[in-house]
């Protein structure tokens, strides 16, 4: 094996798959802080969202209704972060904390009660699953010298989510630099005072990133549950939203950058299951922790200003109160 | 003036927070098909019902007393430290090398050693976020998080290549020597003639706990040290108009916020395993913002919303152990706490705030005047 054997198709593959929840996250994040609405409750809308998109495609064995059950799922703590932090103008961060226990806790309470299954779903099978899909041409394009297996098998072959996560990237872009509800969604992040001396509600405006946020977790989550894996199983979410908000800091909280971001997060935790690849490419052994801790070390890096400044959006984490 | 009593302040708003959080948790259980008040009586029993029950009721208050006197202390100077679980991880590692590398002759002598041990290297991981914040502007909040990553990582690593002794599958220190076992509440107490759980792991460090509870108290209230970070906390602007360095106040709080989460584990590591393991803290860093919202960072508030968690964390032991009820309810308790009194605060001090300007309103403007 070669220092190539790093950038083999499977890893890549993998990488991919892995990346998919990061970026929803990543950019469910992005649209709250563009905001103004810091959110540190990711982990636990994820965790909300993948449980009970696997309750319900497991009661259901319909995939579509644990998705929608599991965006629900999402919005219903996203309502609370925004009641909390807009409404009564509470401190953002530390509601994100109450989500994320709560999250943490009630999932499990939850599963124990429907299925005492040890706060586990059961596994999901058939149409309780995002199965791959296999894009036109992929096998007959099989055969084509190196792009042929790129295609068929890291472009190809995912479920149906990782291609509305993927367009998810231009989407977001586009809302927010190309259309008028993205310029006021990042103007009442940067100066909401300003958005409400043009007549705008702040507090619309806010709620509605907050809502976003919340769909995307959700779709995030329920990718976690009935695509990455089969079900649900306790605290399964393994600190993704951390490293998804991590990935924020890193891109600058930019929607291209996040996709680069949430690929460099989501290859390292690829790269991390394969031991035996990095040995033998770098020639010596890389700790396995130093890889898990790998998406922090950096986003403190950046954060700390050594690589370019990380500025967040100017009056994030800010309540506003309305001039009297 | 403030509209608001400080007895309203101090009293009213957290135990309607309380109880807010406490139906809400009985629905929970209702929902799940149990009985909250036979879940309650069980709780009583099993967490108060015994010296047994005092005796996991207390060791856990302990570990809370410590982890919210850290955020405790941060919030006075307006820094939020998200951060004592790693820190606490890291003061398990100052402990477990202070007690397996340096042969100590009696367990007084070690206690002291740990508890340096456990504080620096808590003060160590706070350190660096603290001075990211002060001198580079990095949120505070987001670098503890991420350093609460990679203190797992560090204590994996630890753990897993460097303290487990040879031969040993499991990621855990070996056993500390006899030398440094501390007294338990049953040794403690056996001489007074007062008879105390043998199994109870609470022991001396609840004492230490109580010690720190009362410095917290004299340093922020009884020294200039403490003025100076209180002021900070309540306007960075003016502090510094008063001539209060923030770089040297953010460091000096972070430090002893991550001191007094490291020395966490002269309970739990050396007082109850008695050697290091992976999952040695067990969320208590992050209860320990529970602890501090409710007690208002005030030390006495502290030490009983600690005793109160420690409650429910035996008590929520005792649940999972004989009904149905899994652990995870406690998380769910602890995140409504955090909840009720940190993030919805305005919710419940808005009326009240309401209802008392309605009282002075109504009594005469003579006696409003006096005040």
């Amino acid at each position: 094996m070669g220092f190539f054997a790093l950038f083999d198709l499977s890893v890549l593959d993998t990488t991919v798959r892995l990346a998919t929840p990061l970026l929803l996250a990543c950019l469910a994040g992005l649209f709250s802080e563009r905001g103004g609405i810091f959110d540190i409750g990711l982990e636990g809308k994820m965790l909300a969202a993948a449980f009970f998109s696997a309750a319900l495609a497991a009661m259901t064995g319909s995939v579509w209704i644990g998705l929608l059950a599991g965006v629900a799922a999402s919005l219903v703590l996203s309502a609370v972060h925004g009641l909390a932090s807009i409404t009564f103008r509470g401190n953002q961060l530390i509601s994100g904390v109450a989500i994320n226990f709560l999250a943490a806790g009630l999932t499990v309470l939850i599963a124990q009660s429907w299925f005492q299954q040890g706060g586990r779903t059961p596994s999901l099978i058939g149409g309780g699953r995002f199965e791959p899909i296999t894009l036109p041409f992929a096998e007959a394009l099989s055969n084509v010298p190196v792009f042929g297996p790129i295609y068929a098998e890291l472009i190809s072959g995912h479920s149906i989510l990782v291609y509305v996560a993927l367009l998810c990237v231009p989407g977001t872009w586009y809302i927010l630099f190309r259309t008028r509800f993205g310029l006021r969604l990042r103007a009442v992040g940067e100066n909401p005072a300003a958005v409400d001396t043009a007549g705008v509600s702040v507090v619309t405006l806010r709620f509605a990133a907050v809502g976003i946020c919340g769909i995307l977790c959700g779709i995030a989550g329920a990718y976690l549950a009935t695509g990455l894996q089969a079900g649900f199983v306790k605290d399964m979410t393994a600190g993704r939203g951390f490293i998804a908000l991590a990935a924020l800091i890193f891109a600058k909280w930019r929607p291209w950058h996040a996709l680069w971001a949430t690929l460099l997060f989501g290859y390292l935790q690829a790269i991390a299951l394969r031991p035996d690849i990095i040995e033998g490419a770098l020639g010596f052994k890389v700790q396995v922790q130093l890889l898990d801790a790998m998406p922090y070390i950096l986003t403190v890096v950046i954060l700390a200003g050594f690589v370019g400044k990380a500025i967040p959006p100017r009056a994030g984490g800010e309540p506003y109160v309305k001039e009297r | 003036m403030d509209v608001m009593p400080k007895w309203a302040e101090v009293t009213l708003v957290p135990l309607i927070s309380l109880l807010l959080a406490a139906i809400l948790s009985a629905l929970v259980i209702l929902a799940i098909g149990e009985d909250p008040v036979a879940a309650v009586k069980l709780m009583v029993s099993g967490a108060l019902g015994s010296t047994y029950g005092w005796g996991y009721t207390l060791y856990y208050a302990t570990n809370f007393m410590f982890t919210g006197l850290a955020v405790a202390v941060a919030i006075h100077a307006g820094l939020f430290n998200i951060g004592g679980e790693g820190q606490a991880m890291l003061g398990g590692l100052g402990v477990a090398l202070v007690c397996l590398f340096i042969p100590w002759p009696h367990w007084t002598i070690a206690v002291l050693a740990a508890v340096v041990g456990s504080a620096l290297f808590g003060a160590l991981w706070a350190a660096i976020p603290a001075y990211l914040q002060a001198k580079r502007g990095s949120h505070i909040v987001i670098t503890t998080i991420m350093f609460n990553f990679i203190a797992a990582a560090v204590l994996n690593y630890t753990l897993v290549n460097v303290l487990r002794p040879a031969g040993s599958m499991d990621p855990a220190t070996e056993r500390f020597p006899e030398a440094v076992h501390l007294p338990s509440l049953h040794e403690l107490l056996a001489p007074f003639g007062i008879a105390f759980s043998k199994a109870a792991p609470a022991n001396v460090s609840l004492v230490i706990a109580v010690i720190a509870c009362v410095l917290v108290w004299l340093l922020i209230w009884r020294t200039p040290l403490g003025l100076e970070i209180r002021s900070y906390g309540k306007s960075q602007r003016a502090a510094r108009y008063a001539g209060i360095g923030a770089v040297r106040i953010t460091m000096i709080a972070m430090l002893i916020s991550g001191g007094l989460a490291g020395m966490m584990a002269i309970n739990n590591v050396m007082g109850e395993a008695e050697r290091l393991v992976l999952n040695a803290v067990e969320g208590a860093g992050f209860i320990g913002i529970a602890v501090a919202l409710m007690g208002r960072s005030h030390p006495v508030g502290v030490f009983l919303a600690a005793i109160l968690f420690g409650f429910l964390y035996q008590g929520g032991a005792e649940l999972a152990l004989w009904t149905s009820i899994p652990r995870e309810l406690i998380v769910v308790i602890q995140a409504l706490v955090i909840l009720f009194t940190g993030a919805l605060d305005n919710m419940v001090r808005m009326p009240l705030e309401r209802i008392f300007l309605a009282l002075r309103a109504s009594r005469s403007p003579k006696s409003t005047a006096a005040e």
